[in-house]
């Protein structure tokens, strides 16, 4: 079947199997592997994309669900050599090891400050309870969060 | 350094970004943007999807298998069974046992019988679903005490028994004042990386194959894939893909002969990427153990006299089994002096699903047993657990109860001082019940229904050690290319390594050993692949020290080069002191130039590092197992909700003993990261399988630690430097794995007076609905085999990592 969606500001339309994911349409259709293919159940955000600005699993919606709709992915976030505030305090607090978590959580993490700009840490757990890492304990995910949300601020400010 | 070689002497002044800093990951920022290609993001124009059929029962005869609707199916290419594998029919890490697709009999759950290569991956499901087997279901053995009973079914033609090791040290009769024995069990842990196994194998013009992949060991697949697929090692080339974690998962051959066979038969490159329920059959797990375990002790608190029992279940199929038991029957004393011991540990064939690497690797499973031995003791003496553990420490020189004299750095009252120091947490604020956050609950918001009326905190204390790089007289080499030339702005040096990134850091740890003993700025990583010699596995600690010190060695015979050049390029007659500095070339203290002017041609090198030789074990169990040993300490404290058994542990504190860390940032990390995946084994994480069906493979079912689950790790780095390796490094990616379940455990106990003798510890446990497990009878006799060698090898099945690095096993 035909989907027409715009993705990171770009209509692509593309013709799946009906069964197909969003996540599947995204890495195995449009060229986008970014999100990545962890757990296939929603358990573990790793490919966690915005769906008209909402936070999902790519791999809880049919890419059918999609249609005419405005997805963005990880690959949205930098403009070239130039890093989403995020992704630079992922490499600069030692977040990123096998890096396979590391787009979803970028996603989730940027996805909370741009509504919550200053989370407190039990906050930040909460909002990404939804994401699993096996490699860092989450400990330097936590330093980045809270690099990113002074970066954040001191841009705004 | 100075080099003095004939006639040249020189010095490299050194570069930033080096050594003893918090270098950038080399592949952070493509991965940070999600342009990093993992095995499973490859792709290739014309590529089919392959697509594995398992084994539904643990145990059953194939009568027939009939392909012929999955053939006729759309869009299928391929549909291969046993007879189609064009070579050897078996494969394994250290023993040929495991068939690339199951014959005509299956040994567990998700056994391979047949692969089908088609357009789409869905087509290629649903084809693999018209296969039509037809299985005779036989006994399975499932326990892994039943699995030494004479009557038991014989997994395999030469029984159940896959190594039995048996240490005698000292007088095993000594008496001892005081005695505590004890009963433990693990349960079997999943690696659960994030990434699942995938990879690419294209199909090459020379009848050979090309296959991208993630693992662990490229060089050890290829030497299972080659003869499997009857094509010589030269035509079986591999190219490191974007590994997703490993923790021992990936050691093992997974998709790669298939995704081989279903390339070559088809002429098309095929792609196979497990889904997460797949990955749990698709790779062996961490041995569940039963350890019975008995210490004596003086008035004073000296350790007199051990006796261990230990015995995993290894499953259908060898795997690493046999180093596996190696490493928990000589670490069953844990990090302390013991003067006489008898330790005896059996791995057995089961059929529940393959146990191999994880990890902590043996060393795991004998450390929660004989931690909370140390606590009984402390407690049956009336001495602090920590005191305890301090007057029986191992040091440098102390004798292990392999007869191993400990010639290394072994600070392990310095680890255990250091950890008992780091301060503790707060005490929550002692508010009414029910103003707490509830977050910050045992169980946190999902569970804890309570207001934290019931919440008693503990603390528990662990030490413990891990055998660096492999043991028993293999020699696990790794080489390592490095390449000077002179590029735009400056020198380059290109590093070429087979080490595989798994996400802990070697790639970053290279190309700082690079920068420094180079003294330049720009260091370019070559990707890794079989073109160039193996650099043994990413596993047992090693790579820092085993590829590091390849590239240190590679990176020094490129420095003498140099400077002998300038020497004879500028002064022929000999004589002079070379220096080389920021960049520049001085020869006694004058400017000659800037290095790039002398890299004309480029200078390259190429270098093999060894580790000192170890011996395989005597009928005693004596020798010189191990290369050297790492050691850790963790206190946890823990909160206990002692009405609904629910667990919050509030903190954790760590400190370990590596060496010199090259990157301190990322020793943390691997501390942090090898105590979430202890915490997990502590807690929650554990494959239940029942009857030889595995019943959570997703992770719904199977649950792993989240951010709510993980607490704070306070770490402190030790650093005693350890002789022969670079920069003195030790590796550091397990030993905090290895203490943490024993902290947690300990401070459990501390908080709900329980037993606890098992992992992972659950809800029922700590309320007392579960009591603790109790051994089916006394430790199981000593199985009758004909030496401490696993039996495979006395039945001469073919072996694997030993044609790449010598007898012996590994660590």
């Amino acid at each position: 079947m035909l989907v027409r969606a715009k993705v990171n500001g770009e209509w692509r339309e593309t013709d799946v199997w009906p069964g197909s994911s969003l996540l599947y349409m995204l890495r195995e259709h449009l060229a986008l592997p970014g999100s990545k293919n962890a757990c296939e159940q929603g358990e573990c955000g790793s490919c966690s994309v915005w769906l008209d600005g909402e936070l999902v699993c790519a791999c809880l919606v049919l890419a059918a669900q999609a249609h005419e709709r405005e997805v963005r992915t990880v690959e949205a976030l930098s403009t070239g050599d130039s890093l989403h505030p995020v992704q630079g305090a992922f490499l600069e607090t030692g977040a990123v090891q096998c890096g396979f978590c590391t787009p979803g959580l970028i996603v989730a993490v940027a996805d909370l400050l741009e509504t919550e700009p200053n989370p407190s840490e039990a906050t930040v757990r909460e909002a990404l309870s939804g994401n699993l890492c096996r490699c860092t304990g989450y400990e330097k995910i936590l330093d980045a969060v809270k690099l990113a949300s002074q970066r954040l601020q001191d841009s705004t400010s | 350094m100075n080099v003095d070689s004939g006639r040249t002497t020189g010095t490299i002044t050194r570069a930033g970004a080096g050594v003893g800093t918090a270098a950038r990951r080399v592949d952070g920022v493509p991965k940070v943007k999600g342009e990093f290609a993992y095995g499973s993001d490859l792709w290739h124009e014309d590529m089919l999807w392959g697509h594995t059929l398992r084994s539904p029962h643990p145990h059953a005869r194939i009568r027939s298998i009939d392909i012929s609707q999955a053939v006729a199916s759309p869009g299928v290419h391929a549909v291969l069974l046993a007879d189609d594998v064009p070579g050897k029919k078996t494969y394994g890490l250290e023993f040929s046992d495991q068939p690339v697709l199951a014959a005509d009999r299956v040994r567990f759950q998700g056994e391979p019988v047949a692969i089908v290569a088609a357009v789409h991956p869905e087509q290629a499901r649903r084809a693999a679903r018209r296969i039509a087997v037809d299985f005779e279901i036989l006994p399975a053995v499932t326990d892994m005490e039943l699995a030494l009973d004479s009557a038991a079914p014989q997994i395999h033609d030469f029984g159940n028994v896959l190594r039995h090791v048996r240490i005698v040290h000292g007088d095993p009769e000594a008496e001892a004042d005081v005695w505590v024995e004890g009963y433990y069990e693990t349960g079997m842990q999943d690696q659960a990386p994030l990434g699942p196994e995938a990879g690419l194998a294209i199909p090459a013009e020379d009848g050979g194959i090309d296959l991208y992949v993630s693992t662990q060991w490229l060089h050890v697949d290829r030497q299972q894939i080659a003869p499997c697929l009857n094509l010589p090692e030269d035509k079986v080339r591999l190219y490191l893909a974007g590994v997703g974690g490993a923790f021992g998962a990936r050691e093992d051959v997974h998709m790669q002969i298939h995704a081989c066979m279903l390339a070559l038969y088809t002429g098309r490159p095929v792609k196979m990427s497990y889904g997460r329920e797949e990955s749990f059959y698709g790779h062996v797990h961490r041995h569940p153990s039963r350890v019975w375990i008995r210490h004596g002790a003086g008035k004073d608190g000296l350790l007199v006299n051990v006796f261990a029992r230990l015995l995993v279940d290894g499953g259908a199929y060898a795997s690493s089994s046999s180093a596996v038991i190696g490493n928990a029957s000589t670490f069953a004393c844990g990090p302390y002096e013991v003067p006489n011991a008898l330790i005896e540990g059996t791995c057995v064939y089961t059929n529940n699903p393959p146990c191999g690497a994880m990890r902590g690797f043996g060393a795991v499973q004998a450390g929660f047993a004989y931690e909370a031995q140390m606590d009984k003791l402390a407690g049956a003496l009336g001495i602090d657990p920590v005191e305890l553990r301090l007057m029986n420490a191992l040091h440098t020189g102390s004798v292990l109860p392999t007869g191993q004299v400990i010639h290394g750095a072994a600070p392990v009252r310095e680890v255990i001082r250091a950890c008992a120091a780091i301060p503790m947490p707060p005490e929550e604020p002692a508010e009414e019940p029910g103003r707490r956050d509830p977050i910050t609950l045992p169980g946190g918001v999902a569970g804890n229904v309570g207001r934290g009326e019931s919440i008693v905190r503990g603390v528990g204390f662990a030490v413990g050690y891990k055998n660096i790089a492999y043991s028993e007289g293999f020699d696990d080499s790794s080489e390592a290319r490095v390449r000077l030339e002179a590029g735009p702005n400056g020198p380059v040096a290109e590093v070429h390594c087979a080490a595989a990134e798994v996400g802990q850091g070697v790639h970053t740890i290279l190309t700082q050993i690079a920068r420094t003993v180079l003294g330049v700025e720009r260091v370019i990583l070559h990707p890794s692949d079989t073109q160039i010699g193996s650099a043994g596995s990413s596993s047992a600690s090693r790579q820092t020290v085993m590829s590091g010190g390849a590239v240190e060695l590679a990176c020094r015979a490129v420095e003498e080069e140099l400077i002998g050049r300038v020497v004879e390029r500028v002064h022929p007659e000999g004589g002079w002191f070379a220096t080389l500095g920021e960049g520049e070339v001085t020869l006694n203290d004058q400017t000659v130039g800037r290095i790039e002017e002398f890299l004309d041609p480029p200078i390259e090198q190429v270098r093999t590092y060894h580790h000192r030789p170890t011996e395989a074990m005597d009928q005693n169990g004596q020798g010189e197992i191990h290369v050297s040993f790492a050691f850790a300490a963790e206190r946890a404290v823990v909160e206990v909700d002692t009405e609904l058994g629910l667990v919050r542990v509030v903190q954790i504190a760590a400190a370990q003993d590596v060496g010199r860390a090259i990157n301190p940032q990322n020793v943390r990390g691997q501390i942090e990261g090898g105590t979430a995946q202890g915490l997990g084994l502590a807690l929650m994480e554990e494959i239940q399988v029942v009857d030889g069906t595995v019943r959570n493979a997703s992770f719904t079912d199977y649950l792993i630690p989240t951010i709510l689950d993980m607490p704070s790790v306070v770490s402190e780095i030790i650093e005693e430097p350890e002789p022969g390796t670079p920069f003195g490094a030790k590796g550091v990616g397990e030993p905090s794995t290895i203490v943490a379940p024993g902290a947690i455990a300990a401070a459990l106990r501390a908080a709900t007076g329980r037993e606890l003798n098992r992992i992972p510890i659950k809800p029922d446990d700590l309320v007392g609905l579960n009591p603790p497990v109790k051994p089916k009878g006394p430790p199981p006799p000593a199985p009758d085999v004909p030496g401490p060698k696993p039996v495979p090898h006395y039945v001469g099945l073919g072996a694997g990592q030993q044609e790449i690095g010598g007898e012996g096993g590994k660590g």
